[in-house]
Formats: C-alpha cells, structure tokens, sequence
C-alpha cells in the first residue's frame, strides 16, 4: 500500500512540475493545483497511513494522528486563495499584456496578431 | 527627563509645523518657533551644572534584551552644539519668514528644519552609539528633503541625491566602525567606550574601526576627497545652507571627531588621517572658493576650507590646538550662518548671486552691506573679530607639531598660504559685491530687505564682534567646559586675549593679510591661469560614475533575471532536486522497518483513477477544458484517499474546495485562451521531462521512506487533552481552533488578504473578452436553465441547513467551520450560476469585504476575549448546560472563533468567485448592447 501511495505522490508531483514549466499561464495554474494535492498528500502521509482510526474521540480503539491532517486542512483552503490569486492574476495580465505568456518575452506570432 | 525632552521637543515641534498650512505666515513662525525656544530655555537651566563638570544623564528601557537604551547625554560638548543648534535654528527659522516667497510652501520647510534639528540634538546627546548613528542617519534624510526642497528643479533634485549617496554612504562606514567599536568594548554606551581608550587602542581592529568611523565624519564635513557634495547643496533655499552649512550638518562631522576624540585620538594613524585630510581641504578649498562667482559656491568652499582647518586642528598633537578647533567651530559657525543669511537679502533683493553681475550694492543695501562686511572681515581673520582669535591659536598651534616629521616647517607655511587665500576670497566677497563699479544687468532693483529680515544676521555680527572683542567673558565657560569633555577631563591653562605681544603667529596674520590682498589684486592673472586649466566637474564625474555603476548593476541582473518564469521555476527546481536528491543517495536502506499494509482492490482502483486523471491532465494540457476535467479527476481521487486513510475532515474541505477551485477555473478560462499553442521545441519538452521525472521519483522516494518508517509523533498530546483541555471529540477541529488556534487565524488573515487581493485585482479590469468560443460559436443567449434555476432554489436553504449542522458538530464530529463555510459558498455559488449575479444583487446586497473583515475581527475578539478572564491569548472555555427538551448541551468560546472562520471563509470564497462571475456578466451585457 505505501509503495502505491508513494508512487501516486511521485507521479503527481512528477506531473505537476511539467505542467508548470509550460509557457502559458493555464498549464502553470493546474501544475500549481497538481503540486498542492501532491504536496497536501505527501505531509498527510507524514501521520502515516492507517484505516478506519479517525481522529475522534471514542469511535475507535487506536486514532490516526491529528495533527498532520489539521495542518493539511488549513493548507487546502489556503492552496486554493493562492490558486486563485494566481488565476486572477493570469486574467489580469492578459488583459493588461494582451497574452497570456510566463517565459518573459512574446513570441514573433503574437506579437504579428496584436498588430 | 529635561533630557529627553530637548529632543522631544523639537520633534513636536516638527509635528505641529507641518500643520500649520491654514495658518497665517506669521502664526506658523510662531508656532514653529515656540518649541524650540522652550528646549533653548531649559538648555540654558541645565548650563550651569554642566560648567561646574556635571555630566547630566538620562536613560530609558527601549529594546533590554538588545541591550538597547533610549539614552542621552549632556557634556560641555554636547552643551555647545546644542546651543549652535538651537540657537542658530531659532534664527534661521525667523530668517526663512521673510525669505520664502509666497509660492513655497512654508510648513513643509519649518517641518523638515525641525526635524534636522530633532536628529542633530539627537546626534549631540546620544548616550548610545547605535542610537547616535541612527540620528545619523536621520540627518542625511532630512537634509535630503531639506536640499531637495524645490524640488521642481533639477539641480536640487541632483545635489539631494548626491548629499544623500555621499553622506548616506559614509553612515554605512560610520555604523560598521561603531558596531565594532562596540565589540572591541563590549559595550555601545558612550561612556563605556569613552573610557575605554586603552582597550580599543590595543586591539587588532583599531585601524579599521578608526579608518570607518572617519569616514563617516569626513564625507559628512565634506572633507577632501568627498567635499563636492556641499557645493551642489547650495540648491536649497539659502536658510537651509545657512543652517546646514554653518552649524549643523557639516559641524556633525566634526562633532563626531571631537566626541571620539578621547577613544580614538592619540596614535600616529588618527594624527596622520585627521592632520594630512584636514590639511588638503584646508588648502585646496581655500584656493578654489576665490574662482567661484557664485556668491553661494564661495560660501561653500569657504565653509570647506574652515571644516578643514577644523579637522587639522584635531589631528595636531596638542590639546591647545583641540581648544582652537572648538572655538574655532563656534566662530565659524556664527559668521558664516551670517554670510549665508546676507547672501540670501542680496539674492532676495536683486535676484541674482552671480558676482560678475553683483556690484556697487553699497549704495542700495548700506546697512546690509556693513553687516556682511564685518562677517566677511571676520572669516578672513581681521583683528577684534572672533575669526583673528582662533586663527591665531591655529597659527600658534601649527608651530608646535611634528605632523610631517623633518618636513613639519610646511604645516605653518601652508596654513598661512591658505589663509592668505581664506583672506583673498573673503576681500573679494566684499569689493566685488558691495563696490567695484556699477551692477550689471541685475532682474531686479536692489534695495534694503525688510527690516526684520536683518535682525538675525544683527545677531550673528554682534556675535561676533563681541567675541572677538572680550573673549574672556563670553566664551571662556563653554570651551573649558567643551574642552573638558572632548580631552577628558585635564585641560591646558589658555588664555584667550586680543593681544599676546609681538609674536610669530601675529606676524604670520600680518603675511596673510597682505598677502592675501595681494592675491586679491591681482586676480586677474590666477583668473587667466585657472581658465587655462582643463575643467574639473565634480558632478559630471560622480553622474557618470552612477551611471557606470547602474548600467554595471542592470547588466548583471539581466543576466539572472530574465522575466521569464519558466527559468526561474528550471533554475529553482534544480536546487531542490539536488538539495532533496543528495541525501538520499547517503541513506543505506529506502524502505524503513514499519509492517507495510497490504493494497486491497478499492485502493488499487482509485489510484488507477488518480494516476490516468494527472497523466491525462498532462497529455492534454494544450486543449484546456479537457485538462480542466482530467485535474478534477485527480482531486476527487485524493478527497477519497483522505476519506480512505482516516481523515474525514480533510476529506470534506477537498471535496468542497474541489468544486470551487473547478468553477474558479471554468470561469477563469472564459478569459484566457481555450487552447495552448504548441509551443515547446522536442528537446524543451525532453528536458522538462527529465526534470519533472526526477523531482517526482526523489519526492516519491522520500515520501516512501518516511511513511514505511514507524511514526513518533507529539499528537499524544493532543488526543489526550482534545476532550478535557479542549471540549471536543473531533480532534482535528481542536487543534484548529484551540491548540493551533493563532496558527488558524494567520491562515484566515491570509484567505482574507488573498480576496482582498484578487478584489483589486479585478477593479478596472481591461476586458478582454471573446464573443465566442475558440471554434468561432457564438455564446449561447438561454444562459440561465430554468431547471437548474429552479431546483437551486430549493435547494439553497437545505443546503444552509447542512452547512449549518455541518459547522455546529465540527467540535465533535468531521466538521467545522472551514468546510461548513465552503459548503455555504457552494451553496450560493450555485445560486449566482443558475440566476446570475444581477438577480442575485437584485435581492441581496452584500459587501464580502466587511464580511471578511467581520469575520477575522469575530476570531481575534474571540482569542482576546480570554484576556480579560486572565488567561493566556486563545484559551478555549467550554461549559456544559442542561437544557429543558433539548438536553444537555456544550457551550464553547471556541465555537465563536470557529464562527469567526466560518464568516471569514464565507466571504473570501464568495467574494473571489462573485467579482469574477460579475465580469461575465459584464462582457455578455456589453455583448448585447453591441
């Protein structure tokens, strides 16, 4: 089971770092999404893996551990105001720029429909 | 606490000066003035004590744990320069009433005087060598402002920026000499480190400290080779040269030698530095002042030429020559602060300072001219003026020194070369203005300033004249007290007196006055010689400097930063493989010694699923709708994962996060581009690739190694305390809103700031905005279906409903305030995408921002609530109440921060999606008006 689980990390954060090296803002955004599951996950597993032990109080003999899964909590509803942000701002500066590119320069092809 | 008001005072004094802009011109110097001649008055209460050798002393806690005070300190040294400082500040402040014209705004110049006033107290009184650097500083960026007043100009503009860069930067030299300083002494009060001049003297690092901390007094008093600050100062208002360059500003410089003087002074090296730097300035400053023709450029190399003499007299090696370099600083300071003010009137009066325009004013400003006549005599050394009397001591002085070893028969000749020179520019200060011939071409018709204009330059020249006339009355106290505290206590026996016979030093007054007559007269020549000489502009040279350096500083940073985030994202994710990788190459063993738990059917399914959606995700990240798609996949997939291995709360916030983070996105996309050009050269994508597959095999590595290993966690903690420290069964929910309370509400803050963000983000927003869809279709017009609008509806308040169970049994059971928020949001977000934000804002008016802002005070209010009860920021109370019908029941503070979450969450979320959903709105109405 660990090894699986450790590969479903691998491959998401694989995944999500080719994402955010494409040049367009979209890929970047889902690539962030993609590292902030995988990243989410990875410090989840840090309470390591355990069925049926959830955290509370007399439902169970043994309990998964509660802080790692309180930390991740937080750390989703944050990851999603950063994408978020992140999202905006992508919309911003296309509107601002008029494209939407991350490698710092417009390529030739654009800049020809701009004008 | 006197003490501590001097400062104090005129910090107020700035404060209440910059606003006085509805006042009246003289109601503002009224004001203005008030502070300070308060702060002069309880000076001159605290005077006695300090001549009888007291050392009055204040000090309060500041940082303790630094080690740092808020300390001051009066000595006669101190004493001294407060009076110059105030004293000359008062008269400053009265001279700029009438100076400024209508159009300068005179607030705004009283209340950078005051403040430049404030860090000059400051710098005099400090106690503490750290807070003495950090009025320091306040100096240079006040004279800043001060310099840069009309700001309109380029010339101010430029000669602020260069005080600033000049003197700011030799602050720098100054606080890593005082922070080693410091260290050497173990201590960065003053009087420690006054005292301890043997201690610093010894140690290895006194070259370096001394070599530092006179660079901070030299660039300050525009000491050869960093004089060519002052003179581009000279585009400020004339009150500000006056004070700056007279008293203040400069003197800072020279204070900073006197004070240090008992640590520092006394080894070959200081004497060398101070001697041979004051020297240069003396002579080169005094040469170059007789070729300016501005009357204020004269001024400055003057004000130059006398810091040198200054600094020279620090470097002889006798305690005479200190008592001549303070009373020199007294005198210096009283008639050039009148030169400035006349130079003001004749600027003022005839709109020029040019002296090749500037003649025979004698005969429209006589009394004007009288009293800048007896300034000018004064600098040039002429008998019964103070200037003669610590020019003689100088000259006296400079016969008893061994500064050049068998060549020290130079130091007296050159002193009387310069002043020879000191002695030609001040006769050419006078004839050329004041008589030889007729004005030319003047724009304005001179004529006598307004009579109170006059009064504190009547002052300085009384000054002066007394000084000069009965020295031994006036200023004997305050230089044996001045001299005390800069030599430590012993001072020589001097007598000051018109008249010591007929002597060397006399006769060498005698050759410098007529020499420098001489000089004056023939003029003409050394004009001719100078002109011949190739130009030297000190300015074009530092510009150009600036500019090597700025084109050297952007080259650099071209080179490294790019703008492309692809690099930067390559550059960093290299240093995390290699930082991350390493290790694990030095670890014997990957899998660690937990019992592994066997993979069952459901897993393997879900992590099937999970695996397709993120390489789907990848394989059609160009076609964005379809990769949108995939990545939801991959976030349903870990929500079920959460739910899986134990943690239903996390499990519930991905679930609800996963659907507004997929609407944020569907909405997103409508104004980017529906698809990605292939962009990627073959081997781009290889190396990428490569890089991802790395990163993800190390991480992957990692996360393995951790979890096969057995786990030992502080959570015990937490399971053991949840239900009696607490209150709550859910413990999850009870580090959230108790043990880890603080934490949870910076992340609130931090959702907050992200809405707040993204609401800015948004306002005035450039649309920019498709008719149709990436293959040409027109958007459809039926944009609300009547089913989903419908059955929303319904829906809204069932859902309100659960959110609302969902948050009261958070403290229990999975649940809480984050997700119940979620949940509310969704809900509504269901509304504004079945009706559209006009039908939701026809009906309700909601402004997220106050709810944000409520719902963050609600938590804090929460967490200081335990305050008053005494206890520590944060503790939960939790009773529990029998209730009739209803049962027993618990009441808990936690539950009205996690409310305060609840709100919080409510209202970022909404407000992110709302003001984004708006904009389509926008875009399809501005659609159908077209």
């Amino acid at each position: 089971m660990e090894l699986l689980y450790a590969s479903c990390v691998g491959l998401l954060v694989a995944c999500g770092v080719f994402l955010i090296l494409r040049s367009r803002t979209f890929p970047v955004v889902l690539g962030l999404t993609m590292l902030s599951y995988a990243v989410n996950l990875f410090l989840f597993s840090s309470g390591r893996l355990s069925l049926n032990q959830a955290a509370v109080l007399g439902y169970s003999s043994d309990y998964a551990d509660p802080l790692p899964q309180a930390l991740v909590l937080t750390a989703i509803v944050i990851g999603f105001a950063m994408t978020a942000f992140v999202v905006i701002l992508a919309i911003r500066g296309r509107a601002d720029l008029g494209n939407d590119h991350v490698n710092g320069q417009v390529p030739e092809k654009d800049k020809k429909g701009k004008a | 606490m006197t003490l501590l008001w001097i400062p104090l005072l005129s910090l107020f004094g700035s404060i209440i000066s910059s606003l006085t802009g509805k006042l009246t011109r003289n109601q503002s110097t009224g004001l203005t003035l008030l502070m300070p001649v308060i702060a002069l008055a309880m000076t001159v209460n605290l005077a006695p004590a300090v001549f009888a050798g007291e050392v009055i002393r204040y000090s309060a806690q500041w940082v303790p744990l630094l080690g740092l005070n808020l300390s001051f300190r009066l000595d006669g040294l101190a004493l001294l320069f407060v009076f110059m400082i105030l004293g000359i500040g008062i008269l400053v402040i009265f001279y700029a009433r009438y100076y400024l014209s209508s159009k300068d705004s005179m607030p705004k110049l009283y209340a950078y005087l005051m403040l430049f006033m404030t860090a000059m107290l400051g710098i005099v009184m400090s106690n503490n060598v750290l807070q003495l650097w950090l009025f320091w500083e306040l100096t240079s960026i006040s004279s800043f402002l001060l310099i840069s007043y009309w700001w309109h100009k380029s010339e101010a503009r430029k000669g602020a920026r260069m005080a600033l860069t000049i003197t700011g930067g030799g602050g720098l030299a100054l606080l890593a000499g005082l922070l080693l300083l410091g260290d050497i002494v173990g201590s960065y009060n003053l009087d420690t480190i006054l005292a301890s001049r043997a201690i610093i003297q010894e140690h290895a690092l006194y070259e370096v400290t001394l070599i530092l901390v006179l660079l901070g007094a030299f660039t300050k008093s525009a000491q050869f080779p960093f004089h060519f600050w002052l003179p581009h100062a000279m585009a400020a208002p004339t009150p500000v040269s006056a004070y700056l360059h007279s008293a203040t500003m400069v003197k800072a410089g020279i204070f900073l030698l006197a004070r240090f003087y008992p640590a520092l002074a006394g080894t070959e090296l200081w004497f060398i530095l101070v001697g041979l730097t004051g020297l240069a300035t003396l002579l080169f400053a005094a040469y170059v002042a007789l070729f300016k023709h501005d009357l204020k450029g004269l001024l400055a190399y003057s004000t130059i030429s006398h810091l040198g003499l200054i600094t020279l007299l620090f470097g002889l090696d006798t305690e005479l020559a200190t008592v001549a370099a303070i009373f020199h600083i007294i005198n210096h300071a009283t008639f050039k602060a009148s030169l400035f003010m006349a130079t003001g009137i004749i600027d003022h009066e005839t709109g020029t300072r040019d002296m090749r325009k500037l003649n025979g004013m004698w005969r429209f400003m006589p009394y004007t001219a009288t009293l800048a006549m007896v300034a000018a005599a004064a600098m040039a050394g002429v008998p019964l003026l103070n200037g003669f009397l610590s020019k003689e001591m100088f000259f006296a002085e400079t016969l008893h020194q061994q500064l050049l070893g068998s060549m020290s028969w130079l130091v007296p000749v050159l002193a009387t070369v310069a002043a020879a020179f000191s002695v030609a520019y001040s006769a050419r200060f006078i004839h050329d203005v004041f008589f030889n011939g007729e004005p030319v071409s003047l724009p304005k018709e001179p004529s006598e300033p307004p009579r109170y204009m006059r009064i504190p330059i009547e002052v300085l020249v009384a000054l002066c004249l007394v000084v000069g006339m009965f020295p031994h009355f006036v200023v004997d106290g305050i230089l044996k007290a001045a001299s005390t505290a800069v030599l430590g206590g012993y001072v020589p026996e001097f007598k000051i007196a018109i008249w010591h016979g007929f002597n060397l030093p006399l006769l060498m007054s005698g050759i410098a006055v007529c020499g420098g007559l001489l000089i004056y007269t023939q003029r003409k020549y050394l004009f001719q010689f100078q002109a011949s000489l190739p130009p030297l502009n000190a300015k074009k040279a530092f510009d150009g400097s600036v500019y090597v350096m700025i084109k050297w500083c952007q080259r650099k940073i071209s080179a490294i930063e790019n703008g492309s985030l692809q690099r930067y994202l390559m550059l960093m994710l290299m240093v995390v493989l290699i930082s991350a990788g390493w290790p694990l190459f030095e670890m014997s063993q990957l899998v660690g010694g937990k019992q592994p738990t066997p993979v069952d059917v459901h897993n393997g399914i879900g992590a099937a699923l999970l695996m397709i959606g993120a390489i789907g995700t990848v394989i059609w990240h160009r076609s964005r709708m379809v990769s949108l798609l995939m990545i939801s996949v991959v976030g349903l997939m870990v929500s079920v994962a959460f739910t899986r291995f134990s943690a239903p709360d996390l499990a519930l916030t991905q679930l609800t996060v996963e659907v507004v983070t997929i609407i944020l996105l569907m909405l997103a996309l409508f104004f980017l581009p529906q698809r990605s050009p292939k962009e990627s050269s073959s081997i781009r994508v290889l190396r990428d690739l490569g890089i991802a597959s790395a990163i993800g095999v190390v991480v992957g590595s990692i996360c393995y190694a951790l979890i096969t290993r057995p786990l030992e966690s502080i959570s015990d903690f937490f399971l053991a305390n949840a239900k009696t420290g607490g209150g709550g069964t859910n413990v999850v929910n009870v580090i959230l809103v108790d043990f880890r309370g603080f934490d949870t509400l910076g992340e609130i803050c931090v959702l907050g700031i992200a809405a707040l963000g993204i609401y800015k983000l948004l306002v005035n927003l450039p649309l920019f905005m498709p008719g149709s869809d990436s293959e040409g279709r027109p958007w459809a017009k039926e944009r609300y279906p009547l089913l989903l609008a419908s059955i929303s509806q319904s829906l809204l308040p069932l859902a309100l409903l659960v959110s609302f169970y969902i948050f009261l049994r958070g403290h229990n059971l999975p649940g809480g305030g984050f997700i119940a928020g979620l949940v509310t949001a969704i809900a509504f977000i269901l509304q504004y995408i079945a009706h559209g934000s006009h039908w939701i804002a026809e009906r309700l008016t909601i402004n997220y921002r106050k709810i944000i802002a409520s719902g963050i005070a609600i938590a804090l209010f929460t967490g200081v609530g335990s305050w008053v009860f005494g206890r520590p920021f944060m503790t939960t109370w939790f009773e529990y109440f029998d209730i009739p019908l209803i049962g027993k029941i618990e009441l808990a503070s936690a539950l009205v921060f996690d409310l305060g979450v609840y709100i919080t969450v409510v209202g970022a979320t909404l407000m992110i999606l709302a003001s984004l959903g708006k904009l389509t709105a926008s875009a399809h109405k501005d659609e159908v008006k077209v």
